[in-house]
């Protein structure tokens, strides 16, 4: 018989600094990687980074402010190639050690980072 | 060693319905490397949420997807539910279940048919298409709409299918059925279609893993991971259990959603014989405040819906992950070492929909 889905919402939340130490044990523990995504909030922007293993789903929060860069994960989950560099261009969020970075050329927008707090 | 040379593929190329681009490294006749470039189309539907109320918002996600609008739509409606904790009526969970079912049918066979033309098999392209219209009469039957339905709504769903109408589509269905599985030989035993389908693109567990394919790229791959497993909807009343095979090749690809054509039928007789009478919405009050991340499994894959509320009409954040971002670099790794002649097959088996992935 199939496991249950979990429906919980499971949120944690992490530092800048953690992050990567964080993300490095998912990866150990056979965590796949679902999507990231960032949403702009009052003083700068939370990132959130969803892990699955055996259907059970895990969020881990970060939030930075407007001009922090962010380390990226492409070092141990390659696909998020596709959601920092996402971010990169709506959001205008600086990421560290990007495995494949299309310099802001990955969306074509009509204007550059729309989604950026300071715009 | 042959002289390596770049190829563009795409935006614009036959088996491309909509566009995306690759570049191909190749040598001789082999690809050496992919490099893809998305967003040509991007649409930023996600921050329409800033000008539409979140009731409205169910309108513009559907619209993301022409294939699997319906799907599009529940998963909106659930992380909008789950933010509220609304609890939504059993019936209305059997209809949505019904419904993307039948999405799921139609999808499959737009896509065989698409892969039968890729490959220069016209007639079976048309004979696949010619199938499909009889799911789409169903939904315009049921819902009054062919690609857009707007039966979805947040706390259930806005139209009720009577129990004659139940039966007939239970009637149709089987009555596809055994076309269906005329396609499914000429697909699973054709020659001319197995050799260009078997051994090609072959994409390992292990690499569907690292790489974190979804869906029917990643079941044909031998990887366990279905969102309709004690997800949303009524599965875990249908004795739901995931179409996996190993051979990870395109050949796999086809078989997986071709079982899935047939496993869904049988699912939505299952779903029309334990149907409960009952009401098909709750009234939903107030504004979402809170945040909810849920996943449900769309014709192409596992995909994720975020709704982020601060008590007002307006969501803060509605996030929309398609199961083709997740697909694409699951691709470019498949297009490592294949024959150039290949590569349109191979971008097709992943079931690319760029609306999606581009909303």
């Amino acid at each position: 018989m199939a496991e249950k889905l979990c429906q919980e919402q499971i949120m944690v939340s992490v530092t800048a600094s953690e992050l990567l130490e964080k993300v490095a044990d998912f990866k150990g523990e056979g965590y796949r990687m679902g999507q990231i995504c960032a949403t702009k909030v009052a003083d700068g922007i939370e990132i959130i980074y969803s892990f699955d293993k055996d259907h059970v789903l895990t969020n881990l929060k970060l939030k930075i402010g407007e001009d922090e860069e962010v380390m990226s994960v492409t070092g141990m989950y390659l696909p998020a190639f596709i959601y920092e560099n996402e971010m990169q261009d709506l959001f205008g969020i600086k990421f560290k050690h990007m495995e494949l970075n299309y310099g802001g050329k990955f969306f074509k927008v009509s204007e550059p980072t729309p989604w950026n707090p300071k715009n | 060693m042959g002289k390596r040379t770049i190829i563009p593929f795409g935006p614009q190329h036959p088996v491309l319905p909509e566009p995306i681009h690759l570049d191909l490294v190749i040598e001789d006749e082999t690809v050496i490397e992919a490099i893809p470039s998305i967003g040509f189309i991007h649409r930023g539907l996600e921050k329409l949420v800033e000008k539409k109320e979140y009731t409205e918002m169910v309108y513009v996600i559907e619209r993301i997807c022409g294939i699997c609008s319906f799907g599009h739509g529940w998963g909106y409606c659930a992380s909008v539910e789950g933010a509220m904790s609304v609890e939504v009526p059993e019936r209305a969970e059997f209809l949505r279940t019904i419904w993307h079912e039948l999405s799921r049918v139609h999808s499959h066979l737009l896509w065989l048919g698409l892969l039968a033309d890729g490959f220069g098999f016209e007639s079976l392209f048309m004979h696949c298409w010619k199938v499909r219209e009889t799911v789409l009469d169903l939904f315009e039957k049921t819902t009054g709409g062919r690609v857009i339905f707007s039966v979805c709504k947040v706390g259930g769903v806005r139209k009720d299918i009577d129990d004659e109408t139940l039966k007939e589509m239970v009637t149709k269905l089987n009555g596809i059925k055994k076309e269906i599985k005329e396609l499914a030989d000429v697909f699973m035993e054709d020659t001319s279609v197995q050799n260009r389908l078997c051994g090609v693109g072959v994409l390992t567990k292990k690499d569907a893993i690292a790489l974190c394919a979804v869906g029917p790229m990643a079941r044909a791959s031998g990887v366990y991971q279905d969102m309709r497993v004690g997800g949303h909807g009524v599965y875990d009343r249908l004795d739901f259990e995931p179409c996996i095979e190993e051979a990870g090749d395109s050949y796999a690809r086809c078989k997986v959603r071709i079982r899935e054509v047939l496993q869904s039928i049988e699912m939505i007789e299952k779903a029309v014989n334990l149907i409960p009478e009952g009401e098909i919405a709750v009234p939903v009050k107030g504004n979402v405040e809170g945040e909810f991340m849920t996943r449900l499994e769309q014709p192409r894959g596992e995909a994720y819906y975020y709704a982020k509320g601060a008590g007002t009409k307006f969501l803060e954040r509605m996030r929309v992950r398609t199961p083709t971002n997740m697909n694409i670099p699951a691709l470019v790794k498949m297009l490592q070492g294949c024959d150039l002649a290949d590569v349109p097959i191979l971008v097709l088996t992943i079931d690319p929909c760029i609306s999606c992935t581009e909303r």
